[in-house]
């Protein structure tokens, strides 16, 4: 039947009318839409004004988009030395030597106790190590983080478990999300994004942002400050650790850390009153102070070495005892580069060293050409198409474009409520179905031209045209849409993009080109009267 | 006022005689596709070699390209591809991956901005590690492969087994085509090159399937129609449909290519390319196919649940 109820129409009209009304808010730009947004008196509910708006992507508002990896290896060694460090406490503690210290293996640490008693003794506490895995989402795992082997000979293997690297890797990227949110915050720089990505990976994505070189500086150090001292003649437990603007050349370190960038509550870039060189103002928390005051009272003389990501930063002689909890570092520093190590010691240590792996900037300039060659494409398709519709259908076609029309509209509402992210790929996904969308149209039209010419009425030719046009648009969307649906899972960024306007376009399809232009028909008839199709 | 007719009522033209040029045209293409692509290859983006990809743009609008092809081509960074584009001093360079793992790419980076970053603004920088474009690689070719076996399992369910040998054959066609076009033309073949791959999949299923459906609907109602005038009428049947699809697709392409800018005009080209091959495709490779592997091979035809529902 060619008749639409009342409540129908005004169904239909309002899911449309609503649909355009949420594309609102993403044709206004930031303050507009603030300004809009205070307008709304204070009794409206929240919830009936549309407030959200699309996304732009970084390839259109321009911006850098930096995608780091945990270093896996690199936390692996973090986590042998730690194990190292757990054995040698326990030997200590329960008295038994192993016969030839404590060796490295892959993945892991082995000693050798050939006396049966002193196993027996070692065992338990070495059992105490192998912590279960306690994941946040599947709780207990029952898998321990460290397996423990012991052969006949006496040789006893720690070694991490993939179980618990893996562990270990994802708690890094969440404890790195953390720190790197603190460190970027720190520089002032507005909305950056900053998410998980895979199981290892960290996404940061900061609109506007042209040159990445410092936040890449920022995230490129772990952050882990130590303060040591350096070793005298002599001693043994000493790391060889390379010396900042020494070409290369690496001096003793003691292993033993007297405090660390943990124990620090601040840290402020200023500069030295007396040699004007930009330095770091450091304070420590009580425990810190303590430490620090007992050790810088008993090495009086000696030099102190402040150790950054393995890297000896500086190595002032201590003069006289830092007892009040304060220090500084000083060293040939520029001021970026004090102002950067200020924040890396305000914002903690990164669990693990990151490796860029992507990087991708987009110029400011670049985004507004794109944004403005994509508008005019979207025009010119838009004229293109209602003019070649008119010209092939009359009333008909121009049924289509106003179909087309509020087609592209609600597109733009549904990416709104679901603030997707509008990419360059995306605009040109918005001016292919301005094409695809009217072939719905064309379907059904082509239809009822034929039905007419078999000898229907219009009114019949209308109806069956409707009606046996549907199964192929059907068909036809739905192989468009899983072309899209691999697309979006597959894709990332840009090209995710493409695939949500594809997608939104398929299903806003079916109410424009088929029920809101069916009611349109049904009107024009009934107003018109026609007695021939007027195509 | 007097409307456009873009092909005449009731007509009776024999598409299927297209065969005997169209089989051998795409067979030849389709080899030559094959044998250039082992040889010449692809003109893979740094999606998926690794590497980094700089353009930039003169601030006084002149670029001096011979002179920065000289300075990049002194970093030592290996290769070097520097390219004008556009008409405003606009200049691309392209390095490949260095040696050194992730950390190594970031120097290229450093050193060309500290080189050219005085004359030249830096509209885009992108550095893909080898790590992810190996990664990419394998997203991409997982995304071809699956949306072919999607393809598959959607003409299994929806159609007869011979609609559905042929529609394939013709999406793989088109695919193969489209490959073609990339090795020929040197474009640039990164992950919006597969975005159109899949795109064009989509586009040439829904050309077979418009005219397989029709072509369902007249075995139904002409049961002794000879497989080759059937086809014929149901080509002729959607012919109108056909050309103004292709059109109002190629047209808002069009527009994408004229002026929608450098960055998406790669893309646009391959779309446009790909309407005209799946048209092309849909008639006179997928349809013409059904008279060799036979249409009324299955006795039972099977009714479709949309018709079915569309009937009421």
């Amino acid at each position: 039947m060619l008749r639409f109820s009342k409540s129908k129409i005004i169904t239909t009209l309002a899911v449309i009318f609503i649909g355009l009304l949420l594309a609102v808010p993403s044709m206004m730009s930031r303050e507009q839409r603030e300004a809009y947004l205070n307008a709304v008196p204070s009794w409206v509910p929240s919830w009936l004004v549309p407030s959200r708006a699309i996304v732009l992507g970084l390839d259109l508002q321009g911006g850098s988009h930096v995608l780091l990896q945990v270093d896996e290896a690199d936390l692996v060694r973090g986590q042998i030395t730690l194990l190292r460090d757990d054995v040698r406490r326990i030997l200590r503690d329960t008295r038994v030597a192993s016969q030839n210290g404590i060796q490295t293996i892959q993945r892991g640490v082995q000693i050798r106790v050939p006396n049966a008693a002193d196993r027996e003794r070692l065992m338990p506490r070495l059992r105490e190590l192998a912590q279960p895995i306690n994941n946040a989402v599947l709780g207990q795992t029952g898998n321990a983080n460290i397996a423990i082997n012991e052969t006949p000979d006496g040789a006893i293997a720690l070694t991490l478990t993939d179980a618990g690297i893996n562990e270990r890797v994802r708690r890094a990227v969440d404890q790195s999300i953390e720190v790197i949110r603190r460190r970027i915050d720190a520089t002032g720089t507005v909305e950056p994004s900053i998410q998980r990505q895979g199981a290892d990976r960290v996404l940061v994505q900061v609109p506007g942002l042209q040159d990445p070189q410092q936040l890449k500086a920022l995230l490129g150090e772990t952050g882990n400050l130590e303060f040591r001292l350096l070793a005298q003649g002599g001693a043994t437990d000493v790391d060889m650790l390379p010396m900042r603007d020494a070409g290369g050349q690496r001096v003793p370190v003691e292993r033993r850390v007297i405090a660390e960038g943990g124990d620090l509550t601040d840290a402020q870039a200023a500069f030295d009153t007396q040699t004007n060189q930009p330095i770091v103002n450091f304070r420590f928390n009580i425990r810190g102070a303590q430490r620090f005051g007992q050790a810088t009272t008993e090495n009086l003389g000696r030099q102190l070495a402040i150790v950054l990501d393995n890297e000896v930063i500086s190595a002032p002689t201590i003069q006289s005892p830092i007892t009040g909890g304060s220090g500084q570092i000083s060293g040939s520093f520029t001021v970026e580069q004090v102002n950067n190590l200020a924040v890396l010691l305000r914002s903690g240590a990164l669990p693990a060293k990151l490796t860029i792996v992507e990087e991708r900037t987009v110029g400011p300039g670049l985004g507004r050409d794109s944004i403005e060659a994509g508008k005019m494409a979207t025009y010119v398709a838009g004229i293109f198409v209602i003019i070649f519709m008119f010209a092939t259908y009359g009333v008909f076609g121009l049924i289509a474009n106003i179909a087309l029309i509020v087609h592209v509209g609600l597109i733009f509402g549904l990416m709104s409520v679901l603030e997707a992210t509008l990419t360059l790929p995306g605009i040109a996904g918005i001016v292919l179905t301005i094409g695809t969308a009217v072939d719905s149209n064309v379907l059904i039209y082509e239809r009822i031209r034929e039905e007419v010419r078999a000898g229907r009425s219009i009114v019949s030719g209308i109806q069956a045209g409707f009606d046996r046009a549907f199964a192929t648009i059907v068909d036809s969307n739905s192989t468009m849409a899983i072309a899209a649906v691999i697309l979006f899972f597959l894709g990332s960024g840009p090209v995710r993009g493409f695939a949500v306007v594809f997608i939104l376009g398929i299903l806003t399809t079916v109410l424009t080109a088929v029920t809101l232009t069916r009611m349109m028909i049904a009107l024009w008839y009934q107003w018109m009267r026609p007695k021939v199709l007027p195509f | 006022m007097r409307l456009i007719r873009l092909w005449p009522e009731n007509s009776h033209f024999d598409f299927m005689r297209f065969r005997r040029f169209s089989f051998p045209l795409s067979a030849v293409i389709s080899i030559a596709t094959a044998i250039m692509l082992m040889t010449v290859g692809l003109n893979f983006g740094i999606d998926f070699t690794g590497g980094t990809l700089m353009e930039i743009q003169a601030k006084s609008g002149q670029a001096n390209v011979a002179q920065i092809r000289q300075t990049a081509e002194g970093f030592g960074f290996g290769d070097v591809e520097v390219q004008e584009f556009g008409t405003a001093g606009e200049v691309s360079l392209r390095f490949p991956t260095q040696p050194g793992g992730e950390a190594g790419q970031a120097m290229v980076v450093q050193k060309a901005r500290d080189t050219f970053g005085a004359e030249y603004d830096f509209r885009r920088v992108e550095t893909v590690g080898p790590r992810v474009s190996g990664e990419l690689v394998q997203s991409g070719t997982i995304g071809v492969v699956l949306s072919v076996l999607a393809v598959l399992f959607y003409l299994w369910f929806r159609f007869e087994r011979e609609l559905a040998v042929a529609s394939i054959i013709g999406t793989l066609h088109d695919i193969v085509l489209t490959i073609g076009f990339f090795v020929i033309t040197r474009h640039e073949f990164n992950m919006t090159s597969i975005a159109a791959i899949l795109t064009i999949v989509g586009y040439s299923l829904n050309e077979t399937v418009v005219v397989f459906d029709r072509t369902r609907e007249l075995m139904r109602r002409y049961k002794t129609m000879p497989t080759e005038e059937l086809l014929n009428l149901s080509i002729n049947h959607t012919m109108s449909r056909t050309i103004m699809t292709a059109a109002t697709t190629a047209l808002s392409l069009l527009a994408l290519v004229l002026f929608g800018g450098q960055a998406i005009q790669g893309f646009a080209q391959v779309m446009l390319y790909g309407v005209v091959i799946c048209t092309y495709s849909a008639i006179c490779i997928s349809s013409p196919m059904l008279i060799y592997i036979g249409l009324r091979g299955s006795e039972t035809v099977k009714v479709p649940e949309g018709k079915a529902a569309a009937a009421e």
